[in-house]
């Protein structure tokens, strides 16, 4: 490996020579070229940008209208900001802002309800979907080569058909009178129908089968990655398949299954169809919380603070795991 | 297999010709397919305790696979391996007392050294602090007791080699296996390296099997090599037996560089035999054992370095010598590769070294020289 802005001091790394230290990266103290380093400049902004405009600033205008007050009018909340008369405009509406709406999320359990039970589902159908994703992409990783492709184009191939329809199929499956219970009486294993459809064993199954794309590709891509002679080292070494599968296979393909779980978590928290076609009205989620408060009641005040509250909930321990994952791979624990 | 030496050799270790001798590892009739690719072919080997043996070969001549076969990672076909009079078959990899280096190190880049080396006997379930002084000692055994806590990604090339080798002794396996365990590294690391394997392996006591493809890496370790193609063995001996001895023509061309003239056996008295090469249009002596009779077809092979070159006809009997003209010149430092035409199809190539500092050399292209080589100096090749 020639660091570029070293060699022209005459000075090269070689793999070779052990270095005294470890250094994660050679110090990049060069001078740089002031074109290139506008050129990277402009290059970094796009991203950052994009972020501004499409999450910063709609999350600004959330924030803004959670701190307003209801009211029967276009748009429905008080004060709105008068921009003729500028700057005083917006100190006036700041005066009149309050945290009233958080306080009445604390005071009616129905949200607080609504939360827990929202993170329960959430959580419970991200572990089944990482044990229903984990062989599935086990064994597209261990098949022959040439399968891949075909695997993978398997995986994907449910996006192509509208999600809203693949839920409404759902229905036609689950129902007393539908796919599956026809199925089990005729083969005779019950004698009356179950009742899923419109309990929380059909929001899960919906969840799972979902989300199940987006648990399997990235535990796909990591464990597509390992190396297998590092299972035949680990069984070399004495250790029993089982037990290699758990001090190997599963820390090595870690960083697939925190994407897979996050990829499904985030979503599944703030979902809102899959509860309302397949949950019926005795399953509590957050996301048909916001939508009634959106749309039946009309108070978008209360819907923004909810919508604030659930990003502050997800927001936090995920930065604060993040923070720790990036001192572990850092530190070298 | 092995050919009785022409002269008296001394030598310290030599199980394999003491026929009360045990085998160690025995490949009894092994054949291994892939489908319809025979990868190994019905082969029998011996390895005896405290050899250090090599399996020599290109790539695809199976001698990976004789390998995974003995750490249990591929079953054979047909044939049985005995281990100790053992036989290993349906014992899995885990359960065999051998351990391999992969020659891509598999180092757990989960894992920093220490726990690397401390997996294999953890896998023994030995008490922590016999763990803990078995790696201490592994880790000043391959000379990196500064580096118990990196992970392999923070090490050197040549260190990772060395992690690896320790990770594999640290069980005290009863055979190591490597598997092209210095493919990886530069030239003067690998030199290095090597030197240090046969130590490790004279002070450990040890019996190791290497494959590779590098045939000096096979002369320098090994006690014996086994120089293998299409999945079979053609000669099991000794680096000085195959070198000096080659039973065939892939052997002898294989290790090392040699010329090799094609002819018909004239006369043939015990070891004394001539040979008629159509190609120089002369015939030629060779004091070698040979099992082909007057009138067979061989091969006369000869080593470059046995070869000399002059400007006069030399008297000596016993010395064959032929006419050529200096057709090309390798000066390679410490000698120079004289490429003498002797006749319009045929080449042969000679060896001569420095021994003077001198920048010109008597003899240079173009020059209508003697090529000459004792009657002794050559091996007759029959196949």
């Amino acid at each position: 490996m020639t660091d570029p802005s070293l060699s022209s001091t005459g000075i090269t790394r070689s793999e070779t020579v052990p270095a005294p230290r470890y250094q994660p990266e050679a110090p990049e103290n060069a001078p740089t070229n002031p074109k290139g380093g506008w050129g990277r400049f402009a290059f970094i902004c796009v991203p950052y940008l994009w972020l501004l405009l499409f999450f910063l600033v709609p999350f600004v205008i959330v924030a803004k209208i959670s701190l307003s007050e209801a009211a029967v009018s276009i748009p429905p909340y008080l004060p709105v900001i008068d921009w003729s008369r500028g700057l005083a405009g917006l100190w006036e509406a700041a005066e009149r802002w309050s945290l009233d709406n958080y306080i009445w999320l604390t005071e009616d359990a129905l949200y607080w309800q609504a939360y827990v039970s929202s993170l329960q589902i959430a959580f419970l159908s991200t572990l089944l979907t990482l044990l229903v994703g984990f062989p599935i992409a086990y064994g597209m990783a261990r098949a022959p080569r040439s399968w891949h492709p075909t695997l993978v184009m398997m995986v994907i191939l449910p996006f192509w058909t509208s999600f809203l329809i693949r839920v409404y199929a759902w229905i036609g499956i689950l129902k007393s009178d539908g796919l599956l219970n026809q199925t089990l009486i005729t083969i005779g294993i019950i004698d009356e129908p179950l009742v899923i459809l419109n309990t929380s064993i059909a929001v899960y199954i919906g969840i799972i089968y979902s989300y199940l794309p987006f648990m399997v590709l990235p535990l796909y891509s990591s464990l597509e990655k390992l190396d297998t002679t590092l299972i035949e080292a680990a069984e070399d070494l004495g250790c029993p398949p089982w037990k290699t599968f758990w001090r190997v296979t599963v820390p090595l393909a870690l960083p697939g299954m925190i994407a897979g779980c996050f990829l499904v978590f985030i979503p599944a928290v703030g979902e809102f169809v899959i509860p309302d076609l397949l949950g019926g009205s005795s399953t509590l989620m957050i996301g048909k919380t916001l939508w009634v408060e959106f749309f039946s009641n009309r108070d978008w005040p209360v819907a923004s603070a909810v919508a604030i509250v659930l990003l502050v909930l997800l927001i936090i321990p995920i930065t604060l795991f993040q923070r720790h994952e990036t001192r572990r791979n850092e530190g070298d624990v | 297999m092995a050919k009785k030496p022409l002269g008296p050799v001394r030598r310290a270790f030599s199980p394999w010709d003491d026929p009360s001798e045990q085998p160690f590892i025995e490949f009894r009739n092994i054949t291994k397919r892939f489908g319809n690719f025979v990868a190994v072919d019905n082969l029998s080997l011996k390895i005896y305790k405290r050899e250090f043996h090599a399996l020599l070969g290109g790539s695809g001549c199976g001698k990976t696979t004789l390998m995974r076969m003995l750490a249990g990672f591929e079953a054979p076909t047909e044939g049985q391996i005995f281990l100790e009079g053992q036989d290993l078959a349906g014992v899995p990899p885990y359960k065999r007392p051998v351990n391999m280096m992969f020659q891509s190190y598999a180092l757990f880049p989960h894992m920093n050294v220490e726990k690397n080396i401390a997996f294999g006997l953890e896998m023994d379930g030995l008490p922590a602090r016999e763990i803990k002084s078995r790696v201490h000692e592994m880790l000043s055994l391959v000379k990196l007791e500064g580096f118990a806590k990196r992970k392999p990604h923070q090490l050197s090339g040549g260190q990772r080699q060395r992690v690896a080798l320790a990770r594999s002794l640290a069980k005290r396996p009863k055979v190591l296996l490597l598997d092209e365990p210095l493919a990886a590294l530069d030239k003067k690391l690998r030199e290095e390296t090597q030197l240090e394997l046969i130590n490790l392996q004279e002070q450990l006591r040890m019996t190791f099997l290497i494959v590779t493809h590098d045939q000096e890496e096979a002369m320098t370790v090994a006690d014996r090599i086994s120089v293998m193609d299409k999945g079979r063995i053609l000669q099991n001996a000794t680096p000085g037996e195959i070198y000096e001895q080659p039973n065939s023509r892939f052997v002898a061309e294989f290790i090392g560089d040699i010329n090799v003239l094609d002819g018909q056996v004239t006369k043939k008295e015990n070891e004394d035999v001539q040979m008629f090469s159509s190609v120089l249009g002369d015939h030629l002596d060779v004091r070698y054992p040979t099992p082909a009779s007057v009138g067979d077809h061989a091969a006369l092979a000869i080593r470059p370095e046995k070869m000399r070159i002059s400007f006069d006809k030399p008297a000596h009997p016993g010395t064959n010598a032929i006419q050529g003209e200096v057709w090309d010149i390798a000066y390679m430092g410490d000698v120079s590769i004289y490429h003498i035409k002797v006749a319009e199809t045929e080449t042969l190539r000679a060896i001569v070294a420095n021994t003077t500092r001198l920048v010109e050399r008597p003899i240079t292209w173009e020059d209508q020289v003697w090529l000459s080589w004792d009657s002794d100096a050559g091996v007759i090749l029959t196949r």
